[in-house]
């Protein structure tokens, strides 16, 4: 009967705290951050990962934090072994700085493009992708390369994040997205390419009244969602 | 010392001059420093596109006080609108513009430019100051176009126009023009043409502050902002 059958098999990827949302990330796990500056950032979700204590992490994302919360806090307290992103040097990013200057993290700097490729390609189940970005640099070496058409690409690599902190607007429980303007950011990308999608939104709302023609990225790719905004 | 019988040109007026080129109806990314200033100065019955990296297809002009919204920023993180007609798409689309060709123009900073069009914006090796490629690269590669806006010289008066450049390279051969402070250059086949310099300059006391040999341009003009600009 399909009530009875709807009680057991209910799809429903809301969680009721930032502690829930977060629970299982491993030591050693790479997470992916959206985010672009301070714009789209999950900071409710980064804080919850500094408390719960997840070491020798592998950040993916745009830039390296600001200040002292978030995806800084969790640098400053020796959490990120290595930092992959474009560019750094945003804000106040005084956390990687000093990191970097004590050699305590490591950094892989990547071209902005090429990083949010590498994880659409890892989403799209790709071996990888030829790029002329880069090609003829430093950020090349050590990567294969192949003339196509005349012009020289370098291979990159798919990137895959074993979680994913991601930042919306609104919420059903299926876990369909809507995004706020340029807050949309990492955040499409990176939920497809991750293994445990997380979510923090302004607003969970019963399903059905998010416009169908709105969702930016379809609950299929969440797997958990938490509302931290006011109306929460 | 005697006084330079010549002016250099402010920020806003380099971004200016750059600004008058954008042909209408083009599609042109800013990058971070002088060149976002460009978007203030497009001549009026112009309609260009901005794209901004992020995700913004049709930057704005800052935020009127009382206007701002926390959620609409440029490449350099500053609060910025959405034109009329605007949209937003997200990274790895807003990189496929860029990458695929889909850019008429991007200008761009640089710390050098080479006589073959060689860029250099993405790293000073100094280790207390971590490199930070962000789109740079993309952009050298994939717009159709690119122009630089930098000063001419370094503080110290020596040259950032350079035979080769003595910093790693953000992409090769890809500069077409270069606005500086005191000229606009073209990269060409034959090398390096003048084809205006501010009042003031001789294309001898320019050489002294460029690497490689200057051709003059036939038919040279006076680069001559707007002086209401200058202060």
């Amino acid at each position: 009967m399909a009530g009875s059958r709807l009680e057991f098999e209910v799809i429903d990827k809301r969680v009721k705290t930032v502690e829930d949302a977060v629970a299982g990330v491993r030591d050693g796990a790479t997470v992916l951050v959206a985010g672009f500056g301070i714009v789209g950032v999950a900071d409710h979700l980064l804080e919850a990962l500094h408390d719960q204590g997840a070491k020798e992490l592998t950040i993916v994302a745009n830039n390296s934090g600001n200040g002292d919360y978030g995806l800084a806090r969790l640098i400053n307290s020796g959490r990120v072994r290595k930092v992959i992103c474009s560019y750094p040097r945003s804000g106040d990013y005084s956390a990687f700085l000093n990191a970097y200057k004590a050699k305590s993290l490591e950094l892989e700097l990547v071209p902005q493009g090429t990083i949010s490729e590498r994880m659409r390609a890892a989403a799209a189940g790709l071996g990888g992708f030829f790029s002329p970005v880069s090609a003829h640099t430093r950020l090349a070496d050590g990567k294969e390369t192949r003339e196509i058409d005349g012009r020289l690409h370098v291979f990159e690599k798919p990137l895959r994040g074993d979680v994913a902190l991601l930042k919306a607007n609104k919420a059903d429980r299926w876990g369909n997205l809507t995004y706020l303007k340029s807050a949309r950011n990492f955040n499409p990308v990176m939920a497809m390419a991750a293994d445990l999608s997380i979510v923090e939104v302004d607003e969970i709302v019963d399903l059905g009244s998010l416009d169908p023609e709105a969702v930016a990225t379809p609950g299929v790719f969440v797997d958990r969602v938490v509302a931290v905004g006011a109306n929460a | 010392m005697t006084k330079p019988a010549y002016t250099r040109l402010t920020r806003d007026q380099m971004a200016w001059r750059a600004a008058q080129d954008l042909p209408d109806g083009c599609f042109v990314n800013l990058g971070i420093g002088i060149p976002t200033l460009a978007a203030s100065y497009v001549p009026g019955d112009r309609e260009v596109i901005f794209h901004s990296e992020n995700g913004v297809i049709g930057l704005g002009p800052k935020p009127k006080p009382g206007e701002e919204d926390p959620n609409i920023t440029d490449a350099g993180k500053n609060l910025s609108t959405l034109v009329t007609g605007g949209c937003y798409v997200h990274h790895a689309d807003a990189f496929l513009m860029i990458r695929g060709g889909h850019l008429d123009v991007s200008l761009l900073g640089a710390f050098e430019v080479s006589e073959t069009g060689d860029l250099a914006n993405w790293t000073t090796e100094d280790p207390a100051f971590p490199p930070g490629v962000g789109g740079a690269m993309d952009l050298a590669v994939g717009a159709r176009e690119i122009r630089v806006l930098m000063a001419h010289t370094h503080k110290s008066g020596s040259p950032r126009i350079l035979k080769r450049c003595s910093l790693p390279l953000t992409a090769p051969g890809v500069v077409k023009r270069i606005y500086t402070d005191l000229a606009v250059i073209d990269v060409t086949p034959k090398g390096l043409v003048v084809v205006e310099m501010i009042p003031g300059m001789t294309l001898e006391l320019l050489q002294t502050m460029t690497e490689p040999k200057l051709h003059l341009a036939d038919r040279w003009q006076a680069l001559a902002p707007p002086q209401a600009m200058a202060a």
